[in-house]
């Protein structure tokens, strides 16, 4: 038994909120289960029964196209009805609180919230108020998490270039402002990668980042050198304050991906970036079109893994409590 | 406790039943085993009948009417159809017929694919416990077994039948 949130008193995944003390075999699970979807996404008729008669809400307080769309296609996929929420428009801007929203949604019945929010911390905050039978899937909070981002990372890796056990990965740019790196090294050292390193300017790398169990590095040659795996990050140019870069092309020039610095990596290293990519800015288009570029194979494993997450939260009693002799014949 | 017995000789039943289909066999058969059990013996029926065309194989997990009992499990194989399942006669092998549930859920998932031309069932086991009106065309054994008692296939190599008596 676990006290953590994510979790009820049976040990099952209610809700997914942050990859941190994520358990290794919940990790693999929900990527092994994820696997089963990819098949479902390539045949005719796209769709699988398991969640008809939910409702999925995907309550986005942030904006998202592709995260939002994901989910939204995942759920449809498994036979759910959406909504789609985008309450900055909404009763929030008449000074509804969040948690009213909530409980508004939640008397109208519906089972899986799908939250996106500014603040850290808030995808946790409705999980704590939420009755057993609603689940929350965290799909971004602030600076704090993104799981699912980083369990489609992970997906994507895995298929790409086998187990994580045996691979280096550079995650590069504007860590200090990411959830997605976040969520990506609590998830890469709970699998167990070889070796896991932050590259950006001081500026952009939060204090004590060695205590997430990474190396940081502000030199692209030095970080990237005999990595597998790059994972490119978008600059966060909205959060910005100002003064932490000194100019966009400066930025470009020692960070931004470019086949030259790529050739640093492993000469068989994949590239990620969870989208949307500013070009020029973060990586050239020509490493981002290019034949090492796995984003948009990210993009449709996004849908397979967030049909793994739902349909792991909102199933019933785990597979071992299953009646005696395993499948009903 | 689990016990195995020689209730059944499996490869002479497996032999037989691909003798019964021979004789009824539709043009241009496409066979599909479900997972886990009824993959196995259909991949000896495929080899048996010599069929040209891929074996396919179905998990039927994401198709069962207990999801929201028992969940997901996440060791949940892929559905593997290596043909268009589109106006072909279909050839659906499992290992046990019990309830029917399962055949239920994989035909909607054959469905799924497209629809076919006909699908016959072809299952090693037909017990007795049907809660559905579901019956299968070629039959290898039948077998009486009390409520309490499940059979399972195990394999791939050999294939043995346990049986388990739950008690509540």
């Amino acid at each position: 038994m676990r006290d953590n949130l994510q979790f009820d008193s049976h040990g099952r995944l209610r809700h997914l909120l942050t990859t941190e003390d994520l358990p290794r075999q919940t990790v693999l699970d929900i990527l092994n289960t994820a696997e089963s979807f990819i098949s479902v996404g390539e045949r005719e008729i796209k769709k699988v029964p398991l969640l008809r008669g939910k409702t999925v809400v995907n309550l986005f307080f942030e904006a998202s196209t592709r995260t939002r769309t994901t989910f939204e296609i995942a759920a449809k996929r498994l036979s759910a009805d959406v909504i789609n929420l985008n309450p900055l428009a909404s009763s929030t801007a008449k000074g509804e609180t969040l948690l009213d929203t909530v409980r508004n949604l939640e008397a109208m019945h519906t089972e899986l919230f799908v939250v996106r929010h500014r603040e850290a911390g808030a995808a946790h905050l409705i999980a704590a108020h939420v009755p057993e039978h609603v689940h929350i899937v965290n799909a971004g909070d602030g600076r704090h998490a993104h799981p699912t981002q980083a369990l489609l990372d992970l997906f994507t890796i895995r298929r790409h270039k086998g187990p994580i056990e045996n691979l280096k990965v550079a995650i590069v740019g504007d860590i200090l402002h990411s959830r997605v790196a976040r969520s990506d090294i609590h998830a890469l050292t709970t699998l167990g990668a070889a070796e896991v390193r932050v590259i950006a300017p001081k500026t952009l790398l939060p204090t004590a980042v060695e205590k997430l169990g990474v190396h940081a590095y502000t030199d692209m040659r030095k970080g990237l050198d005999g990595v597998d795996v790059v994972i490119m990050l978008r600059l966060q140019r909205e959060r910005m304050t100002g003064g932490l870069i000194s100019s966009e092309q400066e930025y470009f020039n020692l960070y931004g991906l470019t086949q030259e610095k790529l050739g640093f990596a492993k000469p068989d290293a994949i590239v990620m970036h969870p989208g949307p990519m500013n070009r020029g800015l973060d990586i050239d288009s020509a490493v981002a079109d290019g034949p090492r570029s796995v984003i948009l194979p990210q993009v449709t494993y996004g849908i397979a893994v967030r049909m793994a997450i739902m349909a792991l939260i909102m199933g019933g009693a785990p597979a071992e409590s299953a009646p005696a002799g395993g499948r009903r014949a | 406790m689990p016990q195995t017995n020689n209730i059944v000789d499996i490869d002479a039943t497996i032999t037989y039943m691909a003798d019964e289909l021979l004789s009824r066999l539709p043009q241009h058969p496409l066979m599909i085993g479900i997972h886990t059990g009824g993959a196995w013996v259909a991949s000896r029926l495929h080899s048996l009948l010599k069929l040209p065309d891929a074996l396919g194989t179905l998990d039927i997990s994401f198709y069962r009417d207990d999801f929201s009992r028992v969940g997901v499990n996440p060791t949940v194989k892929t559905s593997n159809l290596p043909e268009n399942v589109e106006n072909r006669h279909v050839i659906l092998v499992d290992d046990v017929l019990h309830t029917g549930r399962t055949i239920r859920a994989a035909l909607n998932e054959i469905f799924d694919y497209g629809r076919p031309a006909s699908v016959t069932l072809a299952v090693l086991l037909n017990r007795d416990g049907r809660e559905l009106p579901i019956e299968a065309q070629v039959v290898g054994h039948h077998l009486k077994l009390k409520k309490n008692q499940h059979i399972k296939l195990l394999g791939p190599v050999p294939l043995k039948l346990e049986i388990q008596e739950v008690h509540a």
